[in-house]
């Protein structure tokens, strides 16, 4: 397949109930995985994946947006989109990681932070602000990887990283295309031509500087090609993690603060 | 300070363009809630308040200023950028270039520094009738230098939210506002200053989701509508309508998200008491 892949069909790709989920890259990536569970406030909310790692003698926190593999987990876990208790498991969860030193690794692969009713209630808006603030501040390194879909604020919340990866054939955006063709263009069937113009492909971001490093996926949906990812992520996982080790932990929030206090280029018009 | 990464490109500068926001087109203008024809003038002796009903009407930056911001002390930063049009989207310069035109803004916030009762602040208003409040590039940077600049002169920061949430026309660049704007408050934090986030009709999505909450104390004016989704959406969503006085401030203050509903003629005493109360704490050795 050499033809250029469509924006639209890389949205078609991030969605495919097929594609591999977070639990699938945890479980392949790290040597031991152990999942623990609630925000210690409402509930256990299953649309994010909690837990310790480790790559041999090195431990990791996982904050991860999980899909359900089947209708029945979909169910359960709201198709991957967070309520507030999510955000909020997340941000105990990088309080331990400072705690006990430990890099921390978020997986986003998300349609988006639920709207619903209670998750209005319980402060959908403050979860995703303070899971973001917490993370600006924190004093171990944390990598982002954008494995699906990463759409908007749900997304951003735990994307608040030093370094952000993101797979070939995943999309990270404002909103979804849909949503995005209807609020602008006041036209829902607009969205093949929203995914072009919205810039939400890997490439895209990588030349936005919105991400750090893009991850190649073979092709195909092959074991064989899903193993070759866990590797590279292995790989560029372990080469962070020791690029960082110098680092204080003065720089370390610094290095995170300057990459997004600079997102966004303007122009000024102070010399005219 | 501003880092000039982009060259310039052909843009006009709107520096000088009067503000002609409060001069009402019409004399006549009509309420939203209890649909009386209400003489212009009326309504803008009343802080923007029906005399009829006490309906708030969205109140415009230059009216907000003089309502919380002693007279003449107010000094917009020296900060005029613009966006690049990160998505090249043909018709958004156009669309900029009109609103600058019919609001006499140059964009959804300004922010400087004024006196409250004496008491200096960093001080930022956004106005919903520049393309709903939104946040893009601009109103992210304008916001995060605020931010900063309240750190390096150690001052209270006050900001006047109102928006849609993040801007569209700018794609996620503008969702990126929300990390900036947010990593910006950790250093506030840290600085131990006070941050006191106002939420006004409307306040939602990314604005939400970002500084507006993060107040150390946070206000609301009556029946302002705050939350994160949309409510079109979260009823396509669940399918069903949604309850009585759902994501009104009312609501959010019972949910326990906002400190304090303060009516409109008391915002300024109120604000300015706040600073008050958060002045002179004891340093305790370690």
């Amino acid at each position: 397949m050499n033809r250029k892949v469509t924006a639209w069909e890389k949205v078609e790709i991030a969605r495919n109930p097929k594609r591999k989920t977070a639990l699938d890259y945890i479980e392949n990536i790290f040597d031991d995985f152990i999942e623990l569970h609630g925000d210690r406030n409402f509930k256990d909310d299953k649309a994010m994946v909690c837990g310790l790692a480790r790559i041999g003698e090195q431990n990791f926190t996982i904050i991860a947006e999980q899909k359900g593999r089947t209708t029945k987990e979909n169910i359960e876990r709201n198709f991957g989109m967070p309520n507030p208790e999510s955000y909020r498991k997340a941000i105990r969860f990088m309080k331990q990681a400072e705690k006990f030193g430990r890099p921390v690794i978020t997986f986003i692969d998300t349609k988006g932070a639920y709207p619903g009713i209670g998750a209005e209630e319980r402060g959908q808006g403050e979860a995703i602000a303070k899971s973001m603030f917490e993370m600006a501040k924190l004093r171990v390194p944390i990598i982002a990887i954008v494995i699906g879909e990463g759409s908007s604020g749900g997304a951003l919340a735990i994307g608040v990283a030093n370094k952000v990866f993101m797979l070939e054939n995943a999309i990270y955006s404002i909103l979804s295309p849909e949503g995005y063709s209807s609020i602008l263009w006041k036209d829902a069937n607009r969205f093949k031509e929203a995914a072009e113009k919205m810039k939400l492909t890997a490439k895209d971001l990588y030349d936005l500087k919105v991400i750090d490093k893009v991850i190649k996926e073979p092709n195909g949906d092959s074991e064989e090609s899903f193993s070759k990812i866990v590797c590279s992520l292995k790989k560029e996982i372990k080469k962070v993690i020791n690029e960082m080790s110098t680092l204080t932990t003065k720089e370390i929030v610094q290095e995170r603060y300057k990459k997004f206090r600079n997102m966004g280029e303007f122009i000024n018009l102070q010399e005219e | 300070m501003i880092v000039d990464k982009i060259k310039k490109q052909e843009v006009k500068n709107v520096k000088n363009k009067k503000p002609n926001i409060d001069i009402p087109v019409g004399k006549w203008i009509k309420c939203d809630n209890c649909k009386e024809i209400l003489y212009k003038e009326a309504v803008r002796d009343n802080l923007s308040i029906c005399p009829n009903c006490g309906h708030y009407f969205r109140m415009h930056i230059g009216k907000r200023l003089n309502l919380i911001i002693d007279d003449g002390t107010y000094k917009r930063f020296d900060i005029n950028i613009d966006t690049p049009n990160p998505l090249q989207l043909e018709d958004y310069p156009r669309k900029l270039k009109s609103l600058r035109e019919k609001t006499g803004l140059e964009e959804a916030v300004s922010c400087g520094i004024g006196n409250i009762n004496g008491e200096k602040v960093v001080i930022c208003i956004m106005d919903s009738a520049f393309l709903m409040g939104s946040m893009g590039i601009v109103v992210g940077e304008k916001i995060t230098y605020s931010i900063e600049q309240a750190v390096q002169k150690r001052l209270p920061l006050i900001i006047f939210s109102t928006s849609g949430g993040a801007r569209m026309q700018e794609g996620i660049i503008s969702l990126m506002q929300m990390a900036k704007t947010t990593a910006a408050l950790t250093k506030l934090h840290e600085a131990g200053l006070l941050y006191i986030s106002v939420l006004t009709d409307p306040t939602y999505g990314g604005v939400t989701a970002s500084f507006a909450s993060l107040g150390d104390i946070i206000l609301a004016e009556p029946k302002a509508m705050i939350g994160f989704a949309g409510q079109r959406v979260i009823e396509q969503t669940i399918g069903e309508s949604l309850p009585e006085g759902f994501q009104t401030a009312e609501f959010l203050l019972e949910h326990g998200f906002i400190d304090k509903i303060v009516e409109r003629k008391d915002l300024k005493e109120t604000i300015y008491k706040l600073i008050k109360f958060h002045k002179g704490g004891l340093t305790y050795s370690e």
